[in-house]
């Protein structure tokens, strides 16, 4: 019964369903207005994401014709309760949930749903904005993934575990630097922020895989994107921040440091324009295998 | 509990109206100043309005222009994918009268003609300010359920 109790919070308060959702708005918001100010602009009030979902939600739905409605609705809602899935199985303070062995790779393949949700949206609205955005989605993974699944291995091997947990225990090392610039590496072009913004890119394919969605399934997209970010920003702090023993200096710790991380991403994002899928491309299989590969020797040699 | 939820809904949709730009043979002079209002100065995103690329995501339609013929099929194409509940702004003198182009044999006529139109915008360009005040006061109607879509289609407009 206890056991229940704790897996049942950890989905439905903390840090999963409700908390994650109020803390992906408030990043998600934090983006929006910092990138504001950055151009000179005041920026929307700090409840807008919240009344973007609702009146996404009160709006009616388009079904495109020849477009499954059974697919419709569950891509977005998979995506949603994936990334609430892994946020709960992050070790974040105040987490009740007890520490699984393996979850590591459980949290892995949650990461994953969204990027492949958003694919087979695009693929099945038949809309070619949608097919172009999803093309260019599935390429640019295989070239994003390379750095982020090197920088967590390379932390695995130093560990010899494959336990969120004690990844977050280890001490800091070398390897924890070289892992850091492969994560950040992949950071932008997996929230698709520019200068990596290529799939979703509004001045050209209009919205991307987004294209044909309306109303409730379009809001449930934006909400997995806002809490995808809080999945990778709080998995930057489990895994790159050193751990703190007193709870509250782990809390101040986590939310500093997801907070300066949102504004670094939203920094990038204002300041830089679009690249086109070649250049990101050959970013990913230079720089971002440069630092896989030494992230991985670090780990195996030191 | 369900009227606190209507109340929370017709909040949002003030507070969120998205809009989505069409140029119906415009001369383009009214699009520049729409792309003022849009631009840092009048910031728009305070009020919570963004320019969005897909007619699904929109709320409220700004068309601009006298309306030729060869854009016609194209507005009521876009008019048809805005999911409801939408509004529809016209901005400038050519929407609500023809302006200039008036008896020209490649203009269909006046907007409300083809699609309900809710509020006109006046000006020749009209001012940024404007332009923006007819958002809100779109996003107003879409709140009070009082656009002439919203009225036409007879309940909540989903």
């Amino acid at each position: 019964m206890n056991e229940l109790w704790e897996f049942g919070s950890a989905l439905l308060l903390w840090p999963g369903l409700i908390g994650g959702i109020a803390l992906a708005w408030l990043f998600l918001w934090i983006q929006r207005k910092l990138a504001a100010r950055l151009q000179g602009r005041q920026g929307p009030p700090f409840y807008q994401p919240f009344f973007d979902f609702v009146k996404l939600l009160g709006k009616e739905t388009v079904v495109p014709g020849g477009v499954n409605r059974h697919l419709l609705y569950a891509l977005p809602l998979v995506s949603a309760v994936s990334v609430v899935c892994a946020l709960s199985l992050l070790p974040l303070p105040g987490n009740p949930m007890p520490s699984l062995a393996g979850n590591l790779i459980v949290l892995l393949y949650l990461l994953e749903m969204p990027a492949l949700c958003e694919v087979l949206a695009g693929y099945s609205s038949r809309s070619l904005y949608g097919q172009v955005g999803s093309a260019r989605e599935a390429i640019l993974w295989l070239g994003y993934n390379l750095p982020f699944l090197a920088a967590v291995v390379s932390l695995a091997i130093k560990a010899k575990s494959l336990t969120l947990a004690d990844l977050a225990a280890a001490p800091l090392g070398p390897v924890h630097f070289a892992a850091a610039a492969a994560f950040l590496f992949a950071l932008p072009a997996r929230l698709k922020r520019n200068p990596f913004s290529i799939p979703n890119a509004e001045q050209e394919i209009v919205a991307g895989p987004f294209t044909e969605y309306s109303g409730a399934p379009l809001a449930f997209f934006e909400l997995s994107h806002g809490l995808e970010l809080l999945a990778l920003v709080s998995l930057f702090t489990v895994l790159f921040l050193p751990s703190a023993s007193h709870p509250g200096l782990r809390l101040l710790l986590y939310a500093l440091g997801s907070t300066v991380l949102v504004g670094l991403i939203t920094l990038l994002a204002t300041a830089t324009a679009r690249l086109t899928l070649r250049h990101a491309f050959r970013f990913y299989w230079s720089w971002g295998a440069g630092a896989a590969i030494v992230a991985l020797m670090i780990a195996g040699i030191w | 509990m369900p009227r606190l939820l209507d109340r929370l809904l017709a909040a949002s949709r003030r507070k969120s109206p998205w809009v989505y730009c069409l140029n119906a043979g415009s001369c383009n002079g009214c699009d520049i100043e729409i792309a003022a209002c849009l631009g840092p100065r009048y910031d728009p995103e305070q009020v919570g309005t963004l320019r969005q690329g897909s007619p699904k995501h929109a709320d409220i339609l700004l068309v601009t222009g006298p309306l030729t013929l060869r854009t016609l099929d194209a507005l009521r194409d876009i008019w048809g994918q805005i999911p409801r509940p939408k509004a529809v702004v016209a901005i400038g003198s050519c929407p609500a009268s023809g302006n200039v182009f008036v008896g020209s044999p490649t203009v269909v006529g006046a907007l409300s003609q083809v699609i309900p139109v809710d509020l006109y915008v006046p000006g020749c360009p009209p001012r940024p300010q404007a332009v923006l005040h007819g958002c809100i006061q779109a996003a107003q109607l879409l709140t009070e359920g009082k656009t002439r879509d919203q009225l036409a289609v007879g309940e909540d407009g989903r």
